[in-house]
């Protein structure tokens, strides 16, 4: 197979490639059991700093962490999507006096870091007398940014679609409302598909900024288990581990949809394709 | 197909995560039971604070969760243990609501008033300095105990003998607490060194044993858990160099609950109630204490 | 307004604290990430192995878990003292690396393969080849992404607040000691992001206009 960067290998380039992978192999290797051997000489897995995976109470605690982080991602999700529709649709209006408006709403809350947000939410408003739960602030901050942003993959999808589709659909004598519905919408919608789960990964992972406001997610449960010194020595090492693995476990399994979603459209003939470099690459965060 | 085999692995997981588990605690911090009796047809007039706790049934008490002997949640068993935790208790029974019906709620030390304002939580008892800064904020009963700001550092350490020693050193604290803001308004560290400050006592102590940092520093109640959980591997100086009138926190416009709760305080220093929570906690530690003397405003 | 002439020493102090912290972070992940991409498009399968693995593991783990990492359970390990903004820098770069090499890799991956074969007909070297056929090709759909990536370090230094390293973040605990409003406090600091970022994000926009004709 021709890459666009190295031609096909030859024989000298093919055994030149078998000393590279082993050297690369050796290197990683060496990187990985230098950690082990960090992690078993500063006994980072004795028996003691592990124990903790065995008390009933700790795993439903972390069960109920798992809990409050997946429900901050599910409320910020559906609120984000509700968000964005809204704004792209104000967006892609007819009326200069709602696009204008809307378009400085969704670059204004792109700009401002989540943090920022959520320190306003929790922090801030309750100065002017409005109290906010740490869990509100969150939801409330990962909408209005992941809002924003899917407001933009909405409008692009729907503006990368070809011409073609809305002019025939005006032709046909529809209105703009079934133009957008019936046409445009579903068509761009499969199309943005793999665009919108990723951003919903970004907000999966942006639930853990609540660590920041105390929000009892999973990064704080980890933080708090970890830091127990009076019954586990402090097991940060191997807390932190498991949290990692549940978080990379949980992105995956949303990647994973997203790649499945993507597939079971291409078998779909009926779909329009979209140039996928019409779809800008959004920041993730 | 795929998707009913991953839900059935995950679930199995699940279930067998559950299924095992040791009960109880490595360490025993059983708070004493039974020590409050509950007092019955408990009145305070014009308080919007207890009417609404009559409403609900329970209390809802704001406390700490990381400071061993104080207010300290143990993990395996999710009970809170500590001479904070037993004041809670006891003014909830002298208000006559069961003290085994608590929820306790962790707040920082950042997120107190903010939890008082905001009505999160009825009242906090939780190593809260009364200060005339907080007081324009929230109200405060107490004091039910007066603390001071000490040292902690690791054993073997000789050169830090007090806060006059902490020039070029580093030390840590806790965000928007007393002790950061002391070290920093005196500028006890400088030159040379610094204040760094996270959101728990136990990063700090973490921060400490690693070496990263010199000395923690807040009330000397705080550190003496702490150094008596790491197993004699860090000591407190012994030098206080402030006072720290540690208050219960409410919120500020219930008067007529800081009324009653001094008088909840007062009663028990009188009848030796007190006396019997700090030799159940902070007690433990071989130092004795002096008892408060509650200060109505 | 007050709360800001009043405290704009501290204003302009932490924002700096952010740019430079910004400045040092985009540097490093800047070159991690090149390299990670170099890996990801090399002949190599193990390289291009140990690429994806680096991408998918970072990309699916929250910066806030990468900095307790490096600021609380790293330095229990005793490999090498780092202090807390060695620990934010390294927090963020590495996070940010896995941005960039996706970024590039993408890039490279959009010039179309003729381009190359065509110039290897040509009898081009290798960096003739890279210097004069892909890389211009390249860098067309590579600076639009990369901008967005950079604006979302800038962003993300924020985060640094929760691990003792002093930026833009933490000017609400400063002004809260100070008994400020915190409210207003924080709409000025959101308003500093805003003009910070809108340059670049306009930046982005024109560059995206201007090449996508080009092409």
């Amino acid at each position: 197979m021709s890459m666009v960067l190295f031609d096909v290998p030859g024989p000298k380039a093919h055994a030149r490639h078998k000393v590279m992978a082993v050297i690369g192999i050796a290197a990683v290797l060496a990187g990985v059991a230098y950690v082990a051997w960090r992690f078993i000489a500063t006994d980072q897995f004795s028996e003691r700093r592990l124990d903790w995976i065995n008390y009933k109470q700790i795993q439903l605690s972390l069960v109920e962490a798992i809990g409050n982080t997946l429900s901050a991602f599910a409320a910020g999700a559906v609120l984000a999507l509700a968000f964005g529709a809204i704004f792209a649709a104000a967006r892609l209006s007819d009326h200069a006096w709602v696009r204008a408006p809307a378009a400085v709403i969704v670059e204004i809350f792109r700009a401002i870091p989540l943090v920022i947000m959520m320190f306003f939410f929790y922090y801030g408003l309750p100065v002017a007398g409005v109290k906010l739960s740490a869990f509100t602030a969150v939801v409330l901050s990962l909408m209005l940014y992941n809002g924003s942003v899917l407001a933009e993959i909405f409008r692009a999808g729907i503006n990368s679609l070809p011409k073609g589709q809305s002019e025939a659909a005006y032709a046909l004598g529809m209105r703009k409302t079934q133009v957008m519905t019936f046409v445009l919408l579903p068509q761009a919608l499969r199309a943005m598909m793999p665009t919108i789960i990723s951003q919903l990964v970004v907000l999966l992972k942006d639930t853990a900024l609540g660590f920041l406001i105390t929000f009892e997610e999973l990064l704080r449960w980890g933080t708090r288990i970890g830091g127990d010194a009076v019954n586990f020595g402090r097991p940060i090492i191997s807390v932190m581990i498991v949290v990692a693995a549940i978080y990379i476990g949980l992105c995956l399994l949303l990647a994973w949809l997203a790649n499945y979603l993507e597939k079971r459209n291409r078998r779909n003939k009926k779909v329009i394709h979209v140039d996928a470099d019409d779809i800008p690459e959004m920041a993730p965060v | 197909m795929r998707v009913r085999t991953l839900a059935a692995v995950l679930l199995t997981g699940a279930l067998a995560l559950t299924a095992c588990g040791k009960e109880g605690s490595p360490t025993d911090s059983g708070a004493p039971a039974g020590l409050f009796e509950v007092a019955k047809d408990v009145k305070v007039d014009g308080s919007p604070t207890f009417e609404k706790v009559k409403a609900r049934g329970n209390l809802v008490v704001g406390v700490k969760e990381d400071q061993p002997g104080l207010g300290y949640k143990d993990p395996t068993t999710n009970k809170y243990s500590g001479f904070d935790i037993d004041i809670a208790r006891l003014i909830s029974a002298k208000l006559g609501f069961d003290p085994e019906k608590i929820q306790f709620k962790t707040i920082q030390s950042a997120a107190r008033e903010q939890a008082l304002i905001n009505g999160d939580v009825d009242y906090y008892v939780g190593t809260y300095t009364i200060n005339a800064g907080r007081k324009e904020k929230v109200g405060f009963a107490g004091p039910y105990f007066v603390a001071g700001q000490d040292l902690l550092v690791k054993k073997d350490n000789t050169d830090i003998t007090g806060k006059e020693a902490l020039k070029g050193k580093k030390v840590c604290s806790v965000t928007g607490s007393t002790p950061a803001k002391r070290i920093r308004d005196e500028k006890l560290t400088e030159p040379g060194g610094s204040i760094e400050e996270f959101q728990g006592y136990s990063q700090c102590v973490t921060k400490l044993l690693n070496g990263e940092v010199d000395a923690v520093t807040t009330d000397d109640a705080i550190l003496k858990g702490y150094a008596a959980a790491e197993d004699g591997k860090l000591k407190v100086v012994g030098k206080t160099f402030s006072s720290e009138p540690y208050g219960v926190g409410l919120p500020k416009e219930d008067t007529a609950l800081r009324g009653k709760v001094n008088d909840i305080l007062q009663a028990s220093l009188d009848d030796g109630t007190w006396q019997k929570i700090y030799d159940g906690t902070l007690g433990k530690s071989g130092s004795s204490a002096q008892k408060p003397k509650i200060d109505r405003y | 307004m007050s709360v800001l002439t009043n405290n704009l020493d501290l204003f302009l102090r932490l924002f700096g604290q952010t740019l430079q912290l910004f400045a040092i972070s985009a540097v490093l992940s800047l070159v991690l990430g090149t390299f990670l991409a170099a890996l990801r498009v090399s002949p190599v399968p193990v390289f291009r192995g140990i690429g994806t693995l680096y991408v998918t593991v970072l990309r699916n783990t929250p910066l806030t878990l990468v900095f307790v990492f490096f600021v609380f359970a790293y330095p229990l390990l005793e490999i090498l003292r780092i202090d807390n903004y060695v620990a934010a820098v390294v927090s963020l770069s590495l996070y940010t690396a896995a941005f960039v090499c996706e970024v590039v890799r993408s890039g490279i991956n959009t010039v179309p393969v003729g381009q190359a074969e065509a110039s290897r007909a040509l009898g081009l070297t290798f960096v003739q080849m890279l210097g004069n056929v892909v890389l211009p090709q390249a860098l067309r759909s590579v600076v639009p992404p990369m901008t967005s990536t950079m604006i979302a370090l800038l962003k993300n230094t924020t985060v640094a607040s929760g691990f003792a390293v002093v930026q833009a973040g933490n000017i609400r605990e400063s002004l809260s000691e100070q008994g400020e409003n915190v409210l207003l406090g924080l709409l000025w600091v959101a308003l500093g992001f805003v003009i910070l970022v809108m340059p670049l994000t306009y930046a982005q926009q024109v560059f995206e206009k201007r090449w996508s004709v080009a092409r």
